[in-house]
């Protein structure tokens, strides 16, 4: 059987990877065939790069061949082994999982501090930890609203924006502790979230996703024009830095170092933010799966699953999409807070669409409503993209013209496509019951349809 | 943000003949974004940034046209740019429906959307890494204009390049209501966005269907984005968010799926978006197209000319 039907398997193939060559020619050659640049005169005039052209064009229909030959005849004798179904993490996972995750979470720097030494350490932990923890903290939050309510949020990004903002400018202008500003910039995003929530309570769906785009877009347009209040483009910095409940991070005297009895180093700093961030999204994760629980937790996923049923059952829509967008809102602001804290420096750039768009497809990817999906798809998305910093190796082989950090955004747009048609529903695409008659049994995802807002 | 005073007429003359400029730019971005969510309901993100990309060809093909060719014939020059940005943007369209929509089909709503916006990020990164972050500018292509008003202070002009605009726009415009009006694959269109199933019964091929619409999207949004570099004279990687969310805006207040509330909500987001200009404030008017998406959305959900959407259960 093999021989007879290869022959022909292979030259469909090639075929095909002609024909997908001829395309990839077409597609590429106006922006990858010509370049354009500004001569001394600064008048734009064109290069050709046909050379780049033909080799993208030749690893692009190399990949294709690839693929059919290989790949395709495998997933089709895999799919004919085992019945087509999503992935189902079996309850023990969860159990096992989950203690194992945190525990490494904690004893994360430790390792880093270890296999990285004192000096490598620092962007380990700060640069690739607490970053990753940021994005997870806020998928967990968005993930309230989209994956629990199934309100599709477009514009999450502006709480994070108030949240930021409102640390930042009480902190300079009133002098307030990172420890009652964190609540304090929570309550108020958590405020922005109901005032916002409150006018597109109606719409559904896509509309709705329109609507929180354009609340983001709103307030980092207000954010950049508005400059006597948040100076503008140039952002606002030397924001207080957190101190340890009362002790600041410096080499004074009273600082934390001297009063215990360490040598200073900012290593301190940076260890003690990364237990911050992770408290808070420990406690992020905590609330949510406590509410899923609560009247109001039931109430967000059984307006997910039918609008109109949840109104006939008496459930009151208007203050349960409330509930759910502050909340949401609400740890927005804590992970602003923290990040104004971190930093030192806030301006409206770091609040753009493509914020918003990173930490909804988080929650998508991850798979809505699974708290652990949505952890692992932030490791892999930002963490992914982080390590391209790292990726100096390339430079060796592509010429030192060549920087992986450009390609970071394209691969990332590249890999929510391609995760979202190889997996829609997500990495981890079922879930437990909320509610439960005598045994838990894990449903696949396909039977729940969510954001249908 | 405070109202600069009272203007005289020949202000609001001025800002109307740039509103419509600006408007007939984004009513044809706004009909691909209401064809494709008539017929397959789905919000197309990425729709911005396939115009983003058309107007980075014509600008390419402008280059290889004047530096290259030495073409001298403007008309000849905008016929070609158009012709091939058309055509390029098609295919491209053409490709990400295949590629990125298409296996989603009938998948879970949020699946198309998120591939959408991967699709989006992608485009505008991959024009960033392959031309470089700058923005691009050429001279003007098309120089001149009529003097329509002049007290002395002010003029108000008409410029050859604003005229060609709506010529280019009314002809296409006419083109395009023919053939969705008139034509086979019009006709086609219009009943898979009533339903495809029974358009599939009775034989109308809904897969080729909804690729046309993805080419007639992409093309339509090609025109604007040859217009776009021809008006503005500057375009860059970014350039495809933000008239992308105004001209779905313009989709939204025409009410979505109606092919002439699409042009009709270009228009008038041009107007808002140049009076708000003239008589406000210049920082805020992207507030003030985005303030008319919310509020149309809230107050008026089916738009100027959109059916309402009737909840059945």
């Amino acid at each position: 059987m093999a021989a007879a039907s290869e022959r022909p398997a292979v030259a469909r193939a090639l075929k095909d990877a002609g024909l997908t060559a001829l395309m990839a020619f077409g597609l590429f050659l106006p922006l990858i065939g010509f370049l354009t640049v500004s001569n001394i005169r600064n008048e734009l005039v064109l290069q050709t790069r046909f050379r780049l052209l033909l080799t993208v064009v030749a690893i692009i229909a190399g990949a294709r061949l690839f693929f059919t030959l290989v790949i395709e005849p495998w997933s089709a004798r895999r799919r004919a082994l085992a019945s087509h179904r999503p992935l189902a993490l079996p309850r023990s996972f969860t159990r096992i999982f989950t203690p194992f995750a945190i525990g490494f979470v904690l004893v994360y720097p430790i390792i880093a501090l270890a296999g990285a030494g004192f000096s490598g350490a620092a962007k380990w932990i700060d640069n690739f930890g607490i970053q990753v923890l940021i994005y997870i903290m806020l998928g967990w939050g968005l993930n309230i609203v989209v994956g629990l309510a199934g309100l599709l949020d477009l514009g999450y990004v502006a709480f994070y924006a108030v949240g930021s903002y409102s640390y930042a400018l009480l902190a300079l202008n009133f002098g307030f502790s990172f420890w009652i500003l964190l609540p304090l910039a929570g309550i108020l995003s958590a405020f922005w979230g109901i005032l916002l929530g409150f006018p597109v309570l109606r719409l559904r769906g896509d509309y709705l996703a329109i609507v929180t785009l354009a609340f983001g877009e709103i307030i980092r347009i207000i954010l950049i024009n508005w400059v006597d209040l948040t100076n503008g483009y140039a952002g606002i910095s030397s924001i207080p830095r957190p101190t340890f409940f009362g002790i600041p991070f410096n080499a004074d005297d009273n600082g934390f170092a001297a009063r215990f009895g360490f040598e200073f180093t900012p290593m301190h700093r940076i260890i003690f933010l990364y237990y911050v961030i992770v408290a808070l999204a420990l406690l992020t994760a905590y609330v949510t799966v406590r509410l899923r629980r609560l009247p109001v937790g039931r109430a967000w996923e059984a307006l997910r699953e039918d609008e109109i049923a949840c109104r006939a059952l008496g459930i009151n829509t208007t203050n349960t999409k409330l509930t759910a967008f502050a909340m949401g809102a609400m740890f927005a602001g804590f992970a602003g807070s923290f990040f104004a804290a971190r930093q030192g420096f806030i301006s409206p750039e770091s609040f753009t669409f493509l914020e918003s768009a990173t930490i909804l497809s988080i929650v998508v990817l991850g798979g809505m409503g699974s708290q652990i999906g949505v952890a692992i798809a932030a490791v892999f998305m930002i963490g992914g993209t982080e390590i391209m910093r790292e990726l100096d190796f390339l430079k060796r082989i592509f010429g030192d013209t060549f920087d992986p950090t450009q390609y970071r955004m394209l691969l990332f747009g590249f890999a929510m496509v391609v995760i979202m048609i190889w997996k829609p529903r997500g990495l981890i695409s079922s879930r437990e019951p909320s509610v439960f008659l005598k045994e838990r049994k894990v449903i696949s995802s396909e039977l729940v349809k969510e954001g249908h807002g | 943000m405070v109202f600069k005073g009272a203007r005289g007429m020949d202000v609001f003359l001025q800002q109307l003949i740039n509103g419509i400029t600006l408007g007939s730019i984004y009513g044809l971005i706004a009909i691909g974004y209401t064809m494709v969510f008539g017929i397959i309901g789905m919000v197309n993100f990425a729709h911005g940034d396939v115009f983003m990309v058309s107007a980075f060809v014509a600008l390419i093909v402008f280059l290889i046209l004047t530096t290259w060719l030495g073409l001298t014939s403007v008309a000849l020059a905008i016929f070609i740019m158009l012709l091939v940005a058309m055509v390029f943007t098609s295919i491209v369209n053409w490709v990400i429906e295949r590629v990125a929509y298409r296996p989603l089909r009938g998948s879970f709503r949020l699946a198309p959307l998120i591939s959408a916006i991967g699709m989006s990020i992608f485009l505008s990164n991959f024009v960033q890494v392959t031309q470089g972050p700058r923005n691009k500018a050429i001279p003007p292509l098309v120089q001149g204009d009529f003097e329509l008003l002049n007290d002395g202070t002010f003029s108000v002009n008409l410029s050859f390049k604003q005229l060609v605009i709506w010529v280019i726009t009314a002809i296409l415009l006419a083109a395009f209501w023919y053939l969705v009006a008139k034509t086979q694959l019009g006709r086609a269109q219009r009943a898979c966005e009533q339903d495809q199933k029974m358009a599939a019964l009775v034989g109308v091929d809904v897969d080729r269907t909804i690729s046309m619409t993805f080419v007639i999207a992409a093309a339509l949004a090609a025109v604007a984005g040859t217009m776009y570099v021809m008006y503005y004279g500057v375009v860059s990687f970014a350039d495809g968010f933000t008239p992308g969310v105004k001209a779905f805006t313009a989709a939204v207040l025409g009410g979505i799926g109606s092919l002439p509330g699409a042009v009709v909500g270009g228009i008038l987001i041009g107007l808002i978006e140049t009076m708000w200009s003239a008589y406000f404030s210049i920082d805020y008017k992207d507030v003030a197209a985005f303030s008319v998406l919310a509020i149309t959305l809230i107050f008026l959900p089916q738009g100027l000319f959109g059916r309402p959407d009737v909840e059945k259960v």
